[in-house]
């Protein structure tokens, strides 16, 4: 019985968590990954670009909900997710057109189209700070909790409770509907084939019909839906804070560069790996221990190995050293 | 004289700017503009040093201005008896054994040859080390951290006067530059950027979680200064009469005798504010003057054209038997010793360290548009460059105002717009910048003031 409380103890409080910050983490870095392997360039307008997107899925939420217009249970921001995206798309063009595509056209050394992206980051930051504010806002509704830790004890008649919020269950399922039809699309599909191969090698693929315009417009639509939604299904979990948004970028480069640049399959698993590293050293084992151990050995201190202020820290060091020892990331990206 | 026209020119337009606003707002906010535009001209000269000599990026200019200020209070603030003899000694073993951890890992690196065993003995390394620091260290942090939290509650500093400080944030910016160098520059440019934002973030979050070192982001406040106190110009006798015989010809206007005493009273706090600001300029820009006479030197030199051979195009430096990684490490360090002296420079100018307060878009990117829309690979450029963007940080909410005022003329004053508009005009700085940026990236790539090289 104590077992299956320790373990509980770690679901609640480590490993739904972590799926769920992981999925987050996991859409921004394939954003991150899909922008650097096709366009080339380090985008530092990451964390921007989704907190844009998010922006417009609060004002169409608070404009839903002044309409009336709900969806029961399920957070009103679901249905907003079509027209924030479509917005955000149409952002992302824009930018593309007026600034990217010269210095593509020019075939500029990555490193000024990183610095470009600065550029474009901070009128993204700018837009977005005048247009809504830089104060912290909720947009969920509907329903908080999927199973509720008294419901569950009521269940089972354990003594620890397992709690899942909705937009844990909402995160993690969404990522993987919006992941999978990816995954597919790449795979799969004629022109995710023509971006695999134009990621691959530019020249060949030119040589071989594939038009790069083309190329670069699919990029940047999935680019956009990927970062709208990690960018709402963020917002949902915890809040709305344009700021946050920004900080957000570290992790997912980490998460990108952990996974392998250039490859979606690391990025999508290199957002678990960076969650479920910062969670778990910045959690607190006390309770887990008091369970399985016997009681004369029961611990006294938190058993934490770094305090929670570290989490940002922990990930940043998982990156220096996956930089330092395998360059390429865990699962072999691009080594350009 | 003719190829200087256009720097001349340059800053001459800058300096009229500052006086305009000398004219219009105030002399004291003039001043501290251009306080801020000195110390963003150090941290571009180090970034320039970085970006422009040798095309490294550095985007962790904002933990290298942190380890500056940090410098200010390990160095210059008092020591605080009851926390060393609390905790004191265990952060000394502390040190001790985090000096031993690296020395024992660079033994294994050398001796034992690369193998499985030797990265567990590493990873063994480690752990232990970590394992004893954390024992050692719990009781003696609670001890430091509980000696009066609401005042102290850190290991304070070595009372040493604030200039010194200035150059220990040159030492511990450079000892980090020298970690992270070892680390971090054999990567690919835009690896390097991400890694050292990383780095950055790191130090600075440690700056404000270790409570013991420089209380946080609880903030120190009332640290040294190299000019004298407001307070006590005002009461010091000669600063009057200095005050009456330069505002003699007002003064005169007035007949009795009170309301002079006011008035002069009033233009002696003024004034006192305005040359405390003074003593400052005075003393940034005798920095800024002595590192441009040395990056300058520097930069004409056979070992400046060794360094713009090695950005230009490594491989053949390096067939001419130039040490490439050498040189990149020493400018890496050289550049981020600059940077830790402005950090250490604006600390002592705000007089209170706030690591809340360092954030990577104020401290790394801003600086970077500096460097950029001055001149990448010219020192007056990027100084010039400090003081355009730092003006226009500054300045940028007052002109946002008038175009919004001026655009929505015809609009009722409680249009929600317009109102929204004004309220939200501090962040067209951010827009500004930006859009500065790219305009320049696009037409004129190479800066306001383009690098010049002179050929002998």
């Amino acid at each position: 019985m104590d077992f299956i409380n320790a373990i509980l103890v770690l679901l609640n409080f480590t490993i739904i968590p972590a799926l769920t910050y992981g999925s987050q983490l996991a859409l921004g870095a394939i954003f991150v990954t899909l922008i650097y392997g096709i366009l080339r360039f380090a985008n530092f307008a990451t964390g921007d670009m989704m907190s844009f997107g998010t922006m417009f899925a609060v004002l169409l939420t608070y404009y839903f909900q002044s309409l009336g217009i709900n969806l029961g249970i399920f957070p009103t921001a679901l249905i907003t997710i079509p027209f924030a995206t479509f917005m955000m798309i149409l952002y992302m063009l824009t930018i593309d057109k007026f600034v990217f595509e010269y210095y593509r056209i020019k075939k500029s050394p990555p490193v000024q189209l990183a610095m470009v992206s600065v550029g474009v980051m901070f009128v993204t930051q700018a837009i977005i700070r005048i247009i809504i504010g830089p104060t912290d806002r909720t947009f969920m509704d509907g329903e908080k909790f999927i199973l509720k830790a008294s419901e569950f004890k009521d269940m089972t008649g354990l003594s620890e409770g397992l709690t899942i919020k909705s937009t844990q269950g909402i995160t993690i399922i969404v990522t993987l509907i919006a992941v999978s039809i990816m995954f597919w699309f790449l795979n799969k599909t004629k022109t995710g084939t023509s971006m695999r191969a134009y990621s691959d090698n530019e020249d060949l693929a030119l040589l071989s019909g594939i038009d790069p315009k083309k190329v670069v417009l699919i990029t940047w639509i999935i680019a956009g839906i990927l970062a709208t939604i990690g960018g709402i299904l963020y917002g949902l979990d915890k809040s709305y804070r344009p700021f946050v948004y920004f900080n957000n970028m570290l992790p997912i480069f980490a998460a990108a560069i952990v996974g392998g640049i250039g490859n979606p399959y690391g990025a999508f698993l290199g957002g678990y790996v960076i969650a479920f590293a910062e969670i778990f050293l910045t959690y607190a084992y006390k309770r887990f221990f008091t369970y399985i151990l016997p009681e004369s050995l029961e611990p006294n201190s938190m058993i934490q190995l770094l305090s929670t202020d570290y989490k940002f820290a922990v990930s940043f060091s998982i990156l220096v050293i996956v930089l330092l020892f395998r360059p390429s990331g865990i699962f072999k990206g691009k080594t350009l | 004289m003719k190829q200087y026209a256009n720097v001349i020119t340059a800053y001459l337009i800058m300096f009229t700017l500052i006086i305009m606003v000398g004219v219009f707002q105030s002399w004291s906010i003039a001043l501290t503009i251009l306080n801020y535009c000195l110390i963003s001209a150090v941290m571009t000269i180090g970034a320039n040093i970085q970006w422009g000599y040798a095309g490294l990026i550095n985007f962790g200019i904002m933990g290298y201005t942190a380890l500056g200020g940090l410098a200010v209070v390990l160095f210059s603030v008092a020591p605080v008896d009851e926390a060393w003899s609390v905790g004191g000694l265990n952060m000394m073993i502390c040190v001790v054994i985090i000096i031993s951890i690296v020395i024992a890992i660079r033994y294994t690196l050398k001796k034992i040859a690369p193998s499985k065993k030797r990265n567990y003995l590493i990873a063994s390394i480690i752990i232990i080390g970590i394992l004893l620091l954390r024992i050692i260290s719990a009781p003696a942090i609670e001890g430091i951290e509980s000696v009066e939290p609401a005042k102290t509650g850190f290991l304070g500093g070595l009372g040493l006067p604030v200039l010194i400080s200035w150059i220990g944030g040159a030492f511990l910016a450079a000892g980090l530059a020298f970690v992270v160098g070892k680390v971090a520059l054999g990567l690919r440019a835009d690896y390097l950027a991400i890694a050292t934002l990383l780095i950055a973030e790191i130090v600075v979050s440690i700056i404000k979680h270790e409570d013991w070192l420089a209380r946080g982001v609880k903030n120190v406040i009332g640290l040294k200064r190299p000019a004298p106190y407001e307070i006590d110009l005002q009461r010091t006798q000669w600063f009057i009469d200095f005050v009456e015989k330069f505002h003699s010809g007002k003064l005169a206007l007035i007949n009795s005798a009170a309301e002079k005493q006011e008035m002069l009273n009033q233009l002696v706090i003024s004034a006192s504010s305005v040359y405390v600001k003074l003593c400052f300029t005075g003393l940034f820009l005798s920095v800024v003057i002595i590192l441009l006479v040395l990056t300058q030197k520097a930069l004409y030199s056979p070992w400046g054209r060794m360094m713009r051979a090695i950005r230009d195009n490594e491989e053949a430096a390096g067939a001419m038997g130039k040490n490439v990684v050498k040189q990149h490490l020493l400018i890496f360090i050289l550049g981020s010793a600059i940077v830790g002296i402005a950090g250490a420079m604006m600390v002592t100018n705000d007089g209170l360290f706030t690591p809340g307060s360092y954030r990577p878009m104020r401290y790394t990117f801003v600086i970077w548009v500096m460097v950029i829309v001055g001149g990448t690979g010219n020192n007056f450029g990027a100084i010039l460059g400090g003081f355009v963007v730092w003006f226009l940080w500054v300045e940028a909410a007052p002109i946002a105002l008038f175009f919004i005022n001026l655009f929505t003329s015809h609009l009722p004053e409680t249009n929600e717009i317009r109102v929204h508009l004004i309220n939200s005009a501090s962040y067209f700085r951010f827009l500004m910048i930006g859009i500065g940026l790219l305009i320049i990236m696009r037409f004129r790539p190479q800066g306001i003031l383009p690098e010049k090289i002179i050929k002998n």
